[in-house]
C-alpha cells in the first residue's frame, strides 16, 4: 500500500504541475495580454508598455513561467485588477459557498441515487426498473442551466416558495443544490442499478439466500456493500463533472461561489483570477480522486492487497 | 488516475417478447434523431428566419399566436418579436453541425493517439496517459469556458474548446482495444510477414475498433451538443449573430415571468435530442457487443 500511495502522490504532483502549465499556456497564447486588456482600447502605447513592464510581461516567457510556478506554489496568483486584491484572497473568499453547494448536491445525489439504484437493480427488467431507468435517462439529458431555469419558473415565480437567485442562507441553497444534483443522481442511480443487478447474480448472494437470510439482509449486508465500490469509483471520477456543473449552476442562480467568479473573470479577462480558480478546481478534482481510491481500498480488500481482479 | 479501471454501466439483457412492438418503439429515437438532422440541415432552406429582424409589435407572443404579417408563430415569439420556431430550427442546425465537427475532430485525434499508444506502448503510452491525467484534472466544461472565453469568438474556437477533452474517450477506447488486438493471431502473422507498422494498424487493427468507436461517437455527440449549449448559455459560444439553443434559453431568463416559452421550448428541443442520441448510442453499444 505504501509504495502505491507514494506513486500516486508523485503522479498527483505531476498532474497539478501539468494543470498549472496548461493554464499558463492557454492564457499566454490568447490574443491580448493582461496589460492591453486592463487598460482598454483607448490606452496609449506608452501606458501599455509601462504596465507591461510593471507586470513583468516584457521579460522572456520562460522566466515568466518559472516566476509563475514559483509564486503558484505559495498560492500567489498575482493581483486581480477588478478586485484590487490578491487573486487567492478573492477566490478563497468565494470558496466556502462552492463547497456548500457541491457537498449538498453530492449528499442529495448519493441518497436519492443509491435508493433508486437499489430499487431498480434488485429486479432488473421489471416495471420499477423500467420506470427508474427511464427517469434517470431523462435526468441525465437535461442540461442543468435549463432545469435550473425551469425550477425557478416553477418554485420561485409560479409557486413563490423559494427565492430565484442569490446566495447565503438555506432557502437560497435549495434550488441550486437540486439542480446540480439532478444529473448526478441519475448517474449514481444508473451505476448502482447495474452494480446491484450484477452482484445479485453472484454465487455468494445465492449462498446468503440459501442459508435463509431475509431478502432485506441479503440486500443490505451482502449486495449493497459490494455494489458500493464501483459507485465510489465512478462518483470520484465525476467529481470534475460536478465541479463543472457547479460553475454553470452558480451562474444561473447568481450563487456567489468560485464558479460564477470564474465565469465573470473569463468575461473580464481577469487572468489572475482565471488562473487561480482553474488551478484550485484542478487540485480539488485530483485530491478527491486520490481520496476516493483510498476509500475504495478500505472497502475492497482485493485493491488494498494490490490484487487486480 | 487510470490504474483502478473504469466500471461501466452494463446493459443487462431485457426479457424478450412482443418483438414487433418493441422494435417499432426502439426505432423511434433513431427516427427522431434523424428528423433533427434533416430539420437542422434543410429546415433553414424552407423556413425563412433572420436572427436580426423582428417586428416589435410581435414581442413576447405566446405559442400559436398570429403575427402582424399573417403567419402563425408555432412556438411564440421572443422579446424582439422574432419567431421562436425559426430560432429552434436554426439552433438545431448549430447544434448538429458543432456536435458533428467536435466528434469528427476529436474522434480522429483520439483514435490516432490511442491506437499509437496501444500499439507502441512504452514511452508513447506513458506520455499519452500523463497528458490525459492532466486534462482529466479539469472539468471538461471548465477548460472549454476558459478557452472559448479568452479567445475571440468563432466556430473554430468553439470546436477546439469542446474537443480539448472530448478526444480522451476515443483515445482510451482505441488504446485498450489496440492493446488486446495487437496480441491476436492475425496481427502477429501480419507483423511476422514484414508488413509495415502503419499498415498493420490501419488494415488489421482499426477496422475492429470502428464499431465501438461509432457507438462512443454517438454518445460523445450528445455530450458535445450539451456542452455547446452550456457555452452559448454563458455567452461564450458562437458569435452573437448566430442562433443557438443555449443563447435563446439565456435570453429568455429575463422574461421568465411573462414569457416562459422562450427558455422552455429550446430546452425541451435540446433534451429530446440528447435523449434520442443517447438511446441510439446505447443501441449501437449493445449491437457492437462491447460492454462500454
Amino acid at each position: 500500500m505504501l509504495p502505491q500511495l507514494a506513486r500516486r502522490l508523485g503522479l498527483m504532483v505531476f498532474t497539478v504541475w501539468g494543470a498549472l502549465s496548461l493554464t499558463f499556456v492557454i492564457l499566454r497564447i490568447a490574443p491580448g495580454d493582461q496589460a492591453t486588456v486592463q487598460l482598454g482600447p483607448e490606452a496609449t502605447a506608452a501606458d501599455v508598455a509601462a504596465l507591461r513592464t510593471e507586470l513583468g510581461l516584457d521579460r522572456p516567457v520562460f522566466l515568466q513561467y518559472l516566476d509563475y510556478l514559483g509564486s503558484a506554489v505559495t498560492g500567489d496568483f498575482g493581483e486581480s485588477y477588478r478586485f484590487h486584491d490578491s487573486a487567492m484572497t478573492v477566490i478563497l473568499d468565494r470558496f466556502p459557498a462552492t463547497v456548500v453547494l457541491a457537498l449538498s448536491a453530492t449528499v442529495l445525489a448519493l441518497t436519492v441515487g443509491l435508493l433508486l439504484g437499489v430499487l431498480a437493480g434488485r429486479s432488473p427488467g421489471r416495471l420499477t426498473d423500467r420506470v427508474i431507468s427511464g427517469c434517470t435517462l431523462v435526468m441525465q439529458a437535461i442540461p442543468p442551466f435549463w432545469s435550473g431555469i425551469m425550477l425557478i419558473l416553477l418554485m420561485a415565480l409560479t409557486l413563490r416558495l423559494l427565492p430565484s437567485a442569490g446566495s447565503g442562507d438555506l432557502e437560497h441553497l435549495v434550488l441550486p443544490a437540486v439542480t446540480l444534483a439532478i444529473p448526478f443522481t441519475a448517474l449514481v442511480a444508473r451505476i448502482t442499478r447495474s452494480s446491484v443487478a450484477e452482484v445479485t447474480s453472484e454465487p455468494y448472494i445465492q449462498t446468503a439466500r440459501s442459508k435463509g437470510l431475509s431478502e432485506r439482509a441479503v440486500l443490505t449486508r451482502h449486495a449493497v456493500r459490494n455494489s458500493v465500490i464501483p459507485v465510489v469509483t465512478m462518483v470520484s471520477l465525476h467529481i470534475g463533472t460536478l465541479m463543472g456543473g457547479a460553475v454553470i449552476v452558480e451562474q444561473v442562480f447568481a450563487w456567489e461561489g468560485v464558479g460564477s467568479l470564474l465565469v465573470s473573470a473569463v468575461g473580464n479577462r481577469d487572468y489572475a483570477i482565471v488562473q487561480g480558480a482553474t488551478v484550485l478546481i484542478a487540485i480539488i478534482v485530483v485530491t478527491m480522486n486520490l481520496l476516493a481510491d483510498l476509500v475504495n481500498a478500505r472497502l475492497d480488500p482485493r485493491i488494498r492487497a494490490g490484487v487486480t481482479s | 488516475m487510470t490504474a483502478m479501471g473504469l466500471v461501466h454501466d452494463t446493459a443487462l439483457p431485457v426479457r424478450t417478447g412482443r418483438g414487433t412492438l418493441r422494435r417499432v418503439l426502439g426505432a423511434i429515437p433513431i427516427v427522431v434523431f434523424g428528423l433533427y438532422v434533416v430539420a437542422g440541415l434543410f429546415g433553414p432552406l424552407v423556413v425563412d428566419y433572420t436572427p436580426v429582424e423582428g417586428d416589435l409589435d410581435d414581442r413576447l407572443l405566446s405559442p400559436g399566436s398570429v403575427l402582424t404579417d399573417g403567419s402563425t408563430a408555432l412556438f411564440g415569439t421572443d422579446a424582439l418579436g422574432r419567431d421562436l420556431f425559426g430560432q429552434v430550427l436554426y439552433g438545431a442546425r448549430t447544434s448538429v453541425i458543432i456536435g458533428a465537427l467536435v466528434v469528427l475532430f476529436s474522434g480522429l485525434v483520439g483514435i490516432a493517439v490511442g491506437s499509437a499508444a496501444g500499439y507502441l506502448r512504452g514511452t508513447t503510452d506513458v506520455v499519452v496517459s500523463r497528458v490525459i491525467d492532466v486534462l482529466l484534472a479539469f472539468p471538461g466544461i471548465l477548460l472549454a469556458i476558459v478557452i472559448a472565453g479568452v479567445f475571440d469568438r468563432s466556430l473554430a474556437i468553439v470546436v477546439i474548446a469542446l474537443s480539448v477533452t472530448n478526444w480522451i474517450g476515443f483515445a482510451r477506447l482505441s488504446r485498450s482495444m489496440t492493446m488486446s488486438l495487437r496480441e491476436r493471431e492475425w496481427v502477429k502473422s501480419a507483423t511476422v510477414m514484414g508488413i509495415r507498422r502503419r499498415r498493420v494498424v490501419t488494415r488489421h487493427i482499426l477496422p475492429f475498433i470502428a464499431g465501438p468507436t461509432l457507438a462512443l461517437a454517438t454518445i460523445e455527440f450528445a455530450g458535445a451538443i450539451l456542452a455547446e449549449a452550456a457555452l452559448s448559455f454563458l455567452g461564450l459560444g458562437l458569435p452573437a449573430a448566430s442562433v443557438s439553443w443555449g443563447q435563446t434559453i439565456a435570453s429568455g431568463k429575463e422574461y421568465l415571468a411573462s414569457a416562459w416559452w422562450i427558455s422552455a421550448i429550446p430546452g425541451i428541443a435540446l433534451a429530446v435530442l440528447v435523449i434520442c442520441v443517447g438511446f441510439t448510442g446505447d443501441r449501437l453499444t449493445r449491437h457492437f457487443g462491447r460492454r462500454q
